[in-house]
């Protein structure tokens, strides 16, 4: 699991390499995506939490196309999966048992017409903390294998970490410092605890308090889980320091 | 542990069931489960982990949401009886917790240290897969389950599995994948709210917890609703703490 997630980290950070910057940063998630899960193409679009759309990107033109359709229609599996907060998995867009064209009138045919036949899209969220969607195309129709299923929750997982960090790049060790062994010693839950605590003594959005936490990980050179459980026993206090 | 009579078991049964019916909360209704669990058998705790699709298994739901406890429950995704019954598929019962350093080396002492002589856990099973697990915890000395607790505790966990099912019909092994990684997020948002009401009226998470959930109980509204609102919506932040 840690080697999957660095490995798909690295795979990000080297096609980003390629386009430089933030919007590279994004393709090189599109195109890593693409890549690890056998899809003809990917698209991510940044959403604030009321569902605006900010910065986008895509493996490539015709993936660019369908992603763009969902916003001009107003309606998709990207749309659902930030809304509903869970993934939105369609393996053939023209099943009359999962009745994608029921659900999504516009959008089925457009996507259809443009070559899509599976659809699944994840959204980039902790908690109630929404960042945007990731969206894996594929021009052939089947379900995500079990390890691909997961390989799209770790590129997700890894991107909103990319997102929140926003200047250290995906590949720093020092990313995998301080999000290590947060499982192992049974304190995972006390990060999201701290996440509300510090939205609440920062007066900042869910999303910002976690970026702020991760910022001070990587300033005191500190494991997250060790930051979340000195701020959940109030020894740490983010309103009377700079971050 | 006890003889539980026909009476109180079917009683247990139509109670666990009838939550079922409705638009139901599924964390809260794993929450009834757990302390029914826990009061049937006299065990010291009960909690419900879910595997995720990366395999690491997550606390869902318990019958205390004791800080050191959900420790407990959440470090076996390295070690220990849940992730044993999620592997084997099979339940794991009265294991002597003194005497289990060598079989987990890591949790036997923690939960030793936190008071529990047994532990025990059962599979929750979806078809061929195993999903998670319900974990009991024995306080007393030769607390262990009879025979007859065995089936009876399998039952109410396979009740837990129907409910993953019920929450929203289950059409394909697509929707069952988009149903687990909902409810683990929400998980994350109850932690979140948590953290956000102890926080804002200076309580320790523990108590927060109490706080939010006697607010959803006397409103009639879903803990995850709750949960959510206290995040997401600073007015119905200040509405409970006024409550």
């Amino acid at each position: 699991m840690e080697d999957r997630s660095a490995f798909i980290a690295d795979l990000i950070t080297r096609q980003a390499a390629v386009h430089g910057g933030r919007p590279g940063f994004l393709r090189g998630v599109c195109a890593a995506a693409a890549e690890v899960l056998s899809a003809s193409g990917a698209g991510v679009s940044v959403m604030t939490d009321d569902g605006t759309r900010g910065e986008t990107a895509a493996s490539d033109p015709a993936s660019e196309h369908i992603e763009e359709l969902q916003f001009i229609l107003g309606e998709g599996p990207c749309m659902d999966a930030f809304a509903s907060r869970r993934p939105v998995l369609i393996p053939d867009l023209g099943d009359p048992s999962t009745d994608a064209g029921g659900r999504w009138p516009f959008y089925t045919p457009a996507a259809s017409a443009g070559g899509l036949r599976a659809v699944f899209a994840f959204p980039l969220q902790i908690g109630a903390a929404r960042l945007g969607v990731l969206d894996v195309f594929r021009d052939r129709t089947g379900p995500l294998t079990a390890g691909e299923f997961a390989d799209a929750l770790t590129v997700a997982d890894v991107t909103v970490a990319a997102l929140l960090d926003r200047h250290v790049q995906a590949r720093d060790s020092r990313v995998r410092e301080i999000d290590n062994n947060d499982y192992a010693d049974g304190h995972r839950a006390e990060l999201f605890q701290a996440q509300g605590m510090v939205m609440v003594q920062l007066g900042v959005s869910l999303t910002e308090a976690m970026a702020r936490i991760r910022a001070h990980a990587y300033a005191q050179e500190r494991r997250l889980a060790d930051v979340a459980r000195d701020i959940v026993a109030r020894r740490l206090h983010f309103d009377t320091e700079k971050p | 542990m006890t003889m539980i009579s026909p009476e109180r078991l079917a009683k247990i049964f139509v109670e666990v069931a009838d939550t079922l019916v409705d638009d139901f909360d599924l964390i809260e209704f794993l929450q009834t489960l757990t302390y029914r669990a826990a009061s049937l058998v006299g065990a010291g705790a009960v909690g419900l982990l879910l595997a995720d699709e990366r395999g690491k298994l997550e606390f869902m739901a318990g019958s205390d949401e004791d800080v050191s406890l959900v420790e407990l429950f959440q470090l076996q995704t390295d070690e220990g009886p849940c992730l044993e019954a999620v592997r084997t598929g099979r339940p794991v019962v009265n294991v002597d917790l003194g005497a289990a350093a060598g079989r987990w080396p890591r949790f036997a002492p923690r939960a030793a240290a936190a008071g529990f002589h047994s532990v025990h856990a059962f599979p929750l099973r979806l078809r061929s897969q195993v999903i998670g697990a319900l974990n009991v915890f024995g306080t007393s000395l030769g607390g262990n389950l009879t025979d007859a607790d065995v089936p009876v505790i399998q039952a109410l966990t396979d009740v837990a599995a129907i409910a993953l099912l019920q929450e929203r019909a289950i059409r394909q092994g697509e929707v069952l994948s988009e149903q687990l990684q909902g409810a683990l997020n929400s998980r994350v948002v109850i932690e979140q709210a948590k953290g956000v009401v102890a926080q804002s009226m200076g309580l320790t998470v523990d108590e927060a917890f109490v706080v939010i959930r006697g607010y959803a109980r006397r409103h009639s509204r879903k803990l995850t609703d709750v949960a959510h609102a206290m995040v997401t919506d600073p007015q119905a932040l200040a509405r409970l703490k006024d409550s």
